[in-house]
């Protein structure tokens, strides 16, 4: 079981959590101006990468609210949950 | 040493000191035709098929552990072809028509065991889904038919139809011909066979990097030194993206680690497959006796090979929802294999923008069933460097133009 550093209220088990993903994806300021491949990379191509990740997490059974989390993917270790800055991803 | 009914008397008059090991350990040659990286059961797959269908003879399949060690050993076996969507069906369905003949065509027992698949529906939507999907499997001549409560409860006696279930069991769709394969002999078996084509299996060679000159992929690195090859097949699952990065592609895939477990073992109770959308489990008895329970993804992504404790009470609350009679059964292990989740639940047997650099990939939690098929459509796309007519919408391209085959849900248990 992970215990997650919600920024708000602290030390919680993973149930009350959900993943939202890799961290850092912006929406694209003027979607029309893509190209196809751009779009789908926007939309489907992710790092998923083996290691040290950045995602975000909403604590979803807690104060809902979204933050970042340092995360390996091998380990599960955490290295540091933090909030996110107004109109920030990552 | 064909094996046959004779070898194995002969080898028992000899007291088994005759059996000889069913595939060689060759030292790494400087140069192959075909290099495929991973040699779990669809590089296995794709490595027989490319050496039988199209007469390579020069290949060479490289495995960073041991056979049958990752994936193709961690699954719960099951082997149906009842996808909803004429692309998917039809793709497992050609896989299927393998599975029938592998055991002889192999010579190696499988094990194939068409025992039936049920997948279960609890509420009325799910069996509107259930019907849909049994008529459109059936359009595309797949066996599929929709069995009632009541004749559930006749054949699977420990199943739990009461109506007054927390969530009732109304109906099943079953495939008939579906059913569960030994999983291990599943991967020995393809290696065996590809083996005895002269392709080399080269175990405990971690592939490090990707070699590329002029946009056309040319070899690779690895842990046992540079291979040179023309082409290079990829069939990694949960790993994909690692070597995807490798090569500078990016792919529309998350690994997440998926749980199977295994109770100790019991006398015969179940003789089918029984999976549930609902409540979201499903469950065979081996050979042996265990119960072989499967169930979700983790909810996050990830590289172990173990899962989460959550996700373990929830597959032991799903299976004692469909058979509150297995509440006393002790869990003997239970393992994580990395699956790679495509967004539509659908594989990816593709070219890549790199010449010469091919990618089957995005099983996502439903490989195995998949593995001779998968084999031999990427072995044809490989050969020929263009797809089969049955992989051709499994294209990485598919992300760009949106013709996304989806499978979430669809797909008869949920992903």
């Amino acid at each position: 079981m992970l215990l997650i550093k919600c920024p708000w209220c602290g030390e919680r088990a993973e149930t009350e959590f959900s993943c939202g993903g890799e961290a850092g994806i912006t929406r694209p300021a003027n979607p029309d101006s893509l190209t196809d491949a751009e779009w789908a990379d926007y939309l489907f191509m992710r790092k998923n990468p083996r290691g040290a990740h950045a995602e975000l997490w909403n604590h979803s059974l807690g104060c809902r609210r979204w933050f970042g989390v340092e995360r390996d993917t091998v380990t599960y270790r955490i290295a540091k949950t933090y909030k996110l800055s107004p109109g920030k991803t990552d | 040493m064909k094996y046959s009914a004779f070898s194995l008397l002969r080898n028992a008059l000899s007291h088994n000191r005759g059996w000889r090991e069913a595939w060689r350990s060759p030292e790494p040659k400087k140069k192959y035709d075909v290099i495929i990286v991973g040699g779990g059961g669809h590089g296995l797959a794709t490595a027989y098929y490319l050496a039988k269908e199209h007469g390579v003879r020069n290949i060479a399949v490289l495995e960073k552990g041991w056979i049958g060690g990752g994936n193709t050993g961690r699954n719960t076996t099951i082997v149906r072809s009842n996808y909803l969507w004429t692309e998917a069906s039809l793709l497992y369905e050609k896989s299927m028509q393998l599975w029938e003949g592998l055991s002889q065509d192999l010579n190696y027992n499988v094990m194939f065991s068409q025992r039936g698949v049920y997948n279960l529906g609890h509420t009325l939507q799910d069996m509107r889904d259930i019907e849909r999907r049994v008529n459109a499997n059936r359009l595309n001549g797949i066996d599929a038919e929709v069995v009632s409560a009541a004749e559930l409860r006749k054949s699977i006696p420990y199943l739990n139809t009461s109506p007054d279930a927390r969530y009732p069991i109304i109906g099943a769709s079953l495939q008939r011909r579906a059913g569960v394969a030994r999983h291990d002999a599943v991967a020995w078996g393809f290696a065996r066979a590809a083996d005895k084509l002269g392709v080399d299996i080269i175990e405990q060679c971690e592939v490090t990097g990707i070699n590329r000159a002029g946009g056309r992929a040319t070899g690779v690195e690895t842990t046992r030194g540079t291979i040179e090859a023309d082409k290079i097949g990829v069939v990694v699952a949960g790993h994909a993206s690692v070597l995807a990065s490798m090569a500078e592609l990016r792919l529309p895939v998350e690994s997440h680690p998926l749980q199977a477990y295994v109770s100790e073992p019991l006398k015969p109770v179940l003789d089918t497959v029984i999976m549930s959308n609902a409540v979201h489990g499903y469950i065979s008895q081996s050979d042996k006796g265990e119960l072989v329970i499967g169930a979700g993804i983790d909810a996050y992504t990830g590289y172990g090979q173990r899962g989460s404790f959550p996700t373990i009470e929830h597959a032991m609350q799903a299976i004692l929802e469909l058979f509150p009679v297995f509440s006393r059964v002790r869990m003997l292990r239970m393992w994580g294999g990395i699956v790679d989740v495509c967004p539509d639940a659908c594989p990816i047997i593709s070219k890549t923008p790199v010449d010469g650099l091919y990618f089957n990939c995005g099983w996502g939690t439903g490989g195995f069933k998949a593995t001779p098929g998968s084999g031999w459509v990427f072995a044809h796309t490989i050969a020929e460097d263009r797809p089969h007519e049955l992989n051709e919408a499994f294209d990485l391209k598919r992300f760009e133009t949106g013709a996304l085959i989806d499978e979430h849900g669809a797909a008869a248990v949920a992903h």
